[in-house]
């Protein structure tokens, strides 16, 4: 690396546990208790290794090898699906992506938790979790291809459009879970957002609200270390889950690499919310391994050792090692698993190179659902602006 | 049958009835529960339908509005109140990145039947952030549609309307009218909710307004009158849309038009008024369209407000103006 890289480098961000130190004359706290590694809820190691832990293992007791390869097959299709839009971004196809690479386990695994009659609030980065919802992978590139700001009905699979205002959509799935409870319903509700949404206004108000309330939704934060250039450090000086203490609701870090983990971690959240027992706070431990977007360029803020030393932590390679150290699967699955992500990168690429661009009158749809005076007028007048193009060209 | 009522007890009647005949509206907002609202506009509507149903808020604006859309998503219509205009900003992100395009951008699929409530407008001696009129900054979003009812009529079935919109609509309520009296007939069959009404008749001079201008726009008209000028006076009641047919309408007969609003006279809704209706009337203006409302400065304290806001010599001095060209 260059010096000027070398000078630029931040301070390591492993040990979460170096808050409270600052020069303001006061104590470190005694909630941070971290050492160089955090202390988070496991159960396969990064090397492959299950181990027990005996709060959490009762919510996957169960799982079958079919199970665990379906979890190993989600993340793969939907690594396989990112890689094709960054290809499509890179091919301009494409105005911009925003990748989930490294974060395949936290939405896999806490996508997978969720029951059908749940209802899921995404930023604009649960490409894994639309996955599990059963949303189109193609319906998500609408808004990135630019021809609409969300391609889905969200009431088709319970999984509402991406919010790129982060941190506002915990509200909205905070309001949501009132209204199941309200209705007397035992489904839940799940608000994904980031480690640089945490610092937002609305994440506290819907913590505020959904504990004063009761409220029936699993926070799930990815915290992946950075907010564009950001690091966590910015936003807080307590691990965040700690942050549900004060507003008098459980918090729990998990380990955002492995799937198994988040699969349990999340069950235990969302019964918790079924069974009345209120929100709670998943902290999913991550690494964004890519840049935050494809306008990023994160080698003006980080050094890669640091991603380098998280690629030991990948995800999908420790399923990998578990599956193929309990024999739970074979070559052959993962050849056809190979063949069934190429299939699914090129479905992708054909179908977003159709992609029309929409109507020019589409800019004066559903603007409102009942109608507007001054929107009617002003279709009015672009219709004739444009008509009066052919009047010129002398076509009709 | 026809009851008279104040203004404030008028939307309180209609929060009720849109709360007894439709299970899926709730009222919520800070102290709307016990207290009744620090004006009493929702008094007795706890007791009667319940904390599930009329929700005292944490203290958190947008929090208040964020939840409403969450709920409004599970098939609720919530009603919220926002306590006064100057505490709304904290809710505006949510009003305009969320609320106002949640439906375009969901291609349709999603409605977003809000409501929300804001009393507005000074003239009662209140302190800092308590007497702003900034309707403006709503009526300039595309989603959004805003209103302000003049009298309890229409503050009465204005509210059943907006409660029965698809779309989410700020509705403005003019704090001072609060305790004016006035005929409700809860049988009547109203009009739409973005059509302006013609208040007064008159041939010279066209003054429109809205909300709690309406009032003194009759007695500048009264005042006018007694010069030997005839007024026709606009209570607009929409501020998005506008209804400029009917404005159109009047000035083709006046050929003047003044309109009266609280808020800054800078790019307010008169500014746009006058700006259309220059448009569609030019060659009926006698006058250049003018405007009286707010200076471009913070609103003053109390004891200033009276210099501030537009009163009857101040509209009437705008009515010689025009009347002179």
């Amino acid at each position: 690396m260059t010096v000027e890289s070398s000078a630029a480098r931040k301070p390591r961000r492993s040990a979460a546990g170096k808050t409270g130190t600052a020069g303001t004359g006061r104590s470190t706290r005694s909630t941070v208790k971290q050492g160089t590694e955090p202390e988070l809820v496991q159960l396969l190691t990064p090397e492959g290794k299950r181990v027990k832990n005996a709060e959490f293992d009762a919510y996957v007791a169960g799982i079958t090898p079919d199970e665990l390869r379906g979890l190993y097959r989600d993340m793969v299709l939907t690594r396989r699906f990112d890689a094709e839009a960054t290809a499509l971004q890179r091919q301009g196809e494409l105005g911009l992506w925003a990748s989930l690479l490294g974060q395949e386990a936290a939405q896999i695994g806490s996508g997978r938790a969720t029951r059908e009659d749940d209802y899921v609030f995404p930023t604009y980065r649960e490409h894994g979790v639309a996955w599990c919802r059963g949303v189109d992978p193609t319906n998500l590139l609408g808004m990135f291809r630019g021809v609409n700001n969300g391609g889905w009905d969200p009431n088709g699979n319970n999984f509402h459009l991406y919010t790129i205002v982060i941190g506002s959509q915990t509200l909205h799935a905070t309001g949501y879970a009132m209204g199941v409870a309200k209705d007397g319903a035992d489904s839940a509700v799940i608000a994904y957002f980031g480690d640089g949404a945490s610092s937002q206004g609305d994440v506290a108000e819907s913590f505020t609200f959904s504990a004063v309330y009761n409220a029936p939704v699993v926070f799930f934060c990815q915290n992946n270390q950075w907010a564009i250039s950001e690091p966590t450090e910015k936003q807080t000086r307590v691990p965040l889950y700690q942050r549900a203490q004060g507003y008098g609701f459980p918090g729990v870090r998990v380990d955002g690499n492995d799937v198994l983990a988040c699969l349990a971690v999340t069950r235990w959240a969302l019964e918790r919310a079924r069974n009345g027992e209120g929100p709670t706070l998943v902290e999913a431990f991550t690494y964004r391994m890519g840049a935050h977007t494809t306008s990023d360029d994160p080698t003006r803020y980080r050094h890669d050792d640091e991603r380098v030393a998280w690629e030991a932590k990948d995800p999908i390679l420790r399923l990998r090692a578990y599956l193929e150290s309990s024999n739970h699967a074979d070559e052959g699955f993962f050849a056809e698993l190979e063949s069934e992500s190429e299939a699914l990168g090129k479905r992708v690429r054909e179908a977003v190179r159709a992609m029309p661009d929409p109507d020019r009158f589409a800019i004066f749809e559903n603007v409102y659902a009942d109608g507007h005076a001054l929107v009617d007028e002003e279709r009015a007048q672009f219709a004739a602006y444009q008509a009066s193009f052919a009047d010129a060209q002398g076509g009709n | 049958m026809a009851e008279k009522m104040a203004l404030a007890k008028a939307i309180n009647e209609s929060l009720r009835r849109a709360l007894e005949t439709d299970p899926k509206v709730l009222v919520m907002g800070e102290d709307v529960g016990k207290l009744g609202g620090v004006f009493r506009v929702t008094d007795g509507l706890q007791k009667d339908f319940g904390e599930e149903r009329v929700i005292d808020t944490p203290l958190a604006e947008s929090g208040i509005v964020g939840t409403a859309i969450g709920l409004a998503l599970r098939g609720y219509r919530p009603v919220v109140e926002i306590q006064f205009d100057g505490f709304v900003f904290p809710a505006y992100d949510q009003i305009v990145t969320q609320l106002a395009k949640m439906h375009a951008r969901s291609l349709g699929k999603v409605k977003m039947p809000v409501v929300i409530r804001i009393p507005y407008g000074g003239g009662i001696g209140a302190v800092e952030h308590h007497s702003e009129s900034p309707e403006a900054l709503f009526a300039h979003v595309a989603g959004l549609k805003v209103v302000s009812p003049s009298n309890s009529s229409d503050a009465y079935w204005m509210m059943q309307q907006a409660i029965q919109s698809d779309d989410p609509v700020i509705y403005f309520e003019p704090k001072r009218r609060y305790w004016d009296k006035g005929e409700v007939d809860p049988e009547l069959i109203p009009g739409p909710l973005h059509r302006a009404s013609v208040v007064r008749e008159g041939t010279d001079l066209t003054l429109a307004a809205y909300g709690p201008m309406v009032k003194l726009c009759r007695q500048v008209a009264d005042a006018a009158a007694e010069e030997g000028k005839s007024l026709e006076v606009l209570d607009l009641r929409s501020v998005s849309p506008l209804d400029f047919d009917t404005i159109q309408t009047s000035v083709e007969k006046t050929r003047r038009l003044v309109v009266v609003h609280e808020a800054p006279v800078f790019l307010g809704s008169g500014a746009e008024i006058a700006a259309r209706i220059t448009e569609r009337c030019f060659y009926h203006l006698e006058a250049p369209v003018l405007r009286v409302g707010g200076y471009h400065a913070p609103y003053p304290p109390a004891r200033l407000e009276d210099e501030y806001l537009p009163g009857l010599d101040r509209v009437l001095d705008a009515v010689d103006r025009a009347l002179a060209y």
